[in-house]
């Protein structure tokens, strides 16, 4: 453990503050992590299983899965997109498109929720319209995949646009000398150079995917085993008095998120090596 | 092997929504947010009970939230075939706000379209230390009163009103005495929450409080959960009726074709089965036979209804529930 070492070094206020952030850590992070098990295991293992395999709660993960397995590729492409163009070309309007990329990061997630509705409902800009053709996005997971694009649109472009810009295009220039084409570039020069800004930027987006509320709670009509996902049915359990439940399906969501740092630790180890 | 994740993709969330739902074996019931188990249970035995008779096997899918939110959400397109609401507003708001609802929507059902009702009542801690009896034990300095805050919650208002009516009687109608009266609760309240089942963790689990003022259903659901030791149901000499009502959503149905269907659902909760069900979640019926199966659940009461009292529930918006009304009033002079 270097840290401590070094704070030893530093004689005992340092090793005062690495106990400090280490109680606080303890506090805030992993004792309401610890709680969530514990609650949910709370009245036994065949509780847990009973509350986490009934149909809606089940069908709850798979729905918050598949909104991410859609919605994290799209964002991927266009933040990797985005940050190409505003790092490596010069154009008018391009310190605009830089704040509008980040707008959903300042605007609350339930005023996307409304923004969305005032669009596309019955009764906003396009209802008309979409009645009249017999489309219907709102309280459909059409819905839930758009506002959770919108939420976490960001996050990639975040990441890749500071470092790309530190890195320069030096490297992209002189592979187009040596004779590389635009894709080759591309994929043997820019993505190698980014690929844990890109990475770590995809593993944000993809937590705030699954666990978004707000937005998603706005445009998605509640409606059991179609439209609810995981937060909205923690939501859900909480408000009938299912402790344990809540709690149950609570757990899965902590368990995704798990799963999705365990991947990210296994994919840094494998590329290193 | 992405590029065939991308149609599978599609065709799932094809398959899961309900625009694609269409056809008359599958109806949604928009409901409110507590009302969970209750139809639940009904939606069982009705699927049940309508295969038997018919032959076809059918889907009543649920949505449950706040039923102002979800009414707003029906305007703006939610596809409900039936609202259960518990709020006869909201369920107005669909007509007078999108025409979504006929005009007669009360008189098609008996009971002005509500197959059950509650009142509000009150939960007090085990043994009534504090022996909270009526409404006027609610105005003593020594009694820590709680109920969600009228502004946001449905079942506040009608807390809220039926502490009026029993000021009316108390003191002859005295309009100035009635605000006072009901003022004096509103001190008496430590925490105002935004929903009632807010409301019910706080008195419950947070153990704030001397009584909590809400629905006689959820008073007697609260006892079954946290266990009846820590809890006794007391019902005031006079309460407010409660109404819970349902109404088939003509514009959606008959886009739809589930007219039928929806209609079939909704008398089965007129039915003793589908009274028996809502009796056993502890809301009081209109059936005789049920009610007398169910009688030692539910203590004689005199209720009255915001009609008799008030003229009716515009009347009752304008004069207390709009801005700077009597409500408003009330709050700002505690």
């Amino acid at each position: 453990m270097p840290t401590v070492t070094n704070a030893r070094r530093q004689g005992p206020s340092g090793a005062w503050l690495v106990g400090l952030a280490l109680v606080l850590s303890a506090l805030f992070l992993l004792a309401p992590l610890v709680l969530i098990f514990v609650q949910a295991f709370a009245a036994g293992l065949d509780a847990y299983v009973h509350h986490v395999t009934e149909p809606a709660t089940r069908h709850a993960i798979g729905l918050t899965v598949l909104t991410a397995l859609v919605v994290v590729p799209i964002n991927v492409v266009f933040g990797v997109a985005a940050a190409w163009l505003v790092t490596r070309y010069r154009f008018f309007g391009r310190r605009l498109l830089v704040t509008l990329i980040e707008i959903p990061f300042s605007v609350s997630p339930i005023v996307a929720g409304v923004i969305y509705l005032f669009l596309y409902g019955a009764q906003g800009l396009l209802g008309p319209f979409l009645q009249a053709h017999d489309i219907q996005v709102m309280f459909t997971l059409w819905a839930i995949f758009l506002v959770s694009l919108f939420v976490t649109a960001p996050f990639v472009a975040r990441e890749l646009i500071p470092l790309m810009q530190a890195q320069g295009s030096e490297d992209e220039e002189a592979a187009i000398t040596l004779g590389a084409s635009g894709l080759q570039t591309f994929l043997l020069v820019t993505l190698p150079n980014v690929r844990w800004a890109l990475l770590y930027g995809a593993i944000l987006c993809n937590a705030r995917v699954m666990g978004e509320f707000g937005a998603v709670s706005v445009v998605s009509g509640n409606i059991r085993g179609q439209t609810n996902t995981l937060p909205l049915q923690v939501e859900l359990l909480f408000n009938d008095l299912n402790t344990v439940g809540a709690f149950a399906a609570a757990s899965t969501l902590a368990v995704l998120a798990l799963v999705t740092l365990a991947a990210k630790l296994v994919l840094e180890a494998r590329t290193r090596s | 092997m992405r590029f065939k994740l991308v149609p599978a993709l599609v065709g799932l969330a094809l398959a899961t929504s309900p625009a694609a739902a269409q056809g008359a074996d599958t109806i949604l019931n928009v409901s409110y947010d507590i009302a969970r188990e209750l139809f639940a249970e009904v939606n069982a035995a009705f699927v049940a009970k309508y295969q038997a008779e018919t032959g076809r096997a059918v889907t009543i899918d649920q949505s449950h939230a706040g039923t102002s939110r979800q009414a707003r959400a029906i305007l703006e397109g939610l596809p409900a075939d039936v609202v259960t609401f518990n709020q006869f507003t909201d369920v107005q708001l669909l007509h007078d706000r999108g025409n979504l609802v006929a005009a007669d929507w009360q008189a098609r059902l008996p009971n002005n379209a509500s197959p059950f009702y509650s009142l509000p009542a009150f939960l007090v801690r085990a043994g009534n230390p504090k022996d909270i009896q009526d409404w006027s034990d609610l105005a003593r300095e020594d009694v820590a009163v709680v109920f969600p805050n009228p502004k946001t919650s449905g079942n506040a208002r009608y807390t809220y009103l039926a502490a009026w009516v029993y000021g009316l009687e108390a003191f002859d109608g005295n309009e100035a005495q009635v605000r006072d009266f009901v003022g004096r609760i509103f001190q008496n309240v430590p925490v105002f929450d935004t929903g009632g089942r807010a409301a019910t963790l706080t008195f419950a689990e947070r153990e704030i409080g001397d009584v909590l003022v809400t629905f006689e259903a959820e008073v007697l659901s609260i006892r079954e959960e946290f266990g009846e030791a820590g809890f006794e149901a007391v019902v005031p000499s006079v309460s407010l009726l409660a109404e819970f009502p349902v109404a088939v959503v003509d514009a959606v149905v008959d886009r739809r074709g589930s007219r039928e269907l929806a209609e079939a659902y909704l008398d089965f909760l007129y039915t003793p089965e589908g009274q028996a069900i809502a009796a056993g979640r502890n809301h009081r019926v209109h059936d005789p036979e049920v009610r007398a199966e169910f009688a030692h659940r539910f203590p004689e009461v005199r209720l009255v209804t915001v009609e008799e009292v008030f003229g009716g529930w515009e009347a009752v918006s304008a004069e207390h529930f709009a801005s700077d009304g009597i409500l408003d009033q009330v709050f700002v002079n505690q």
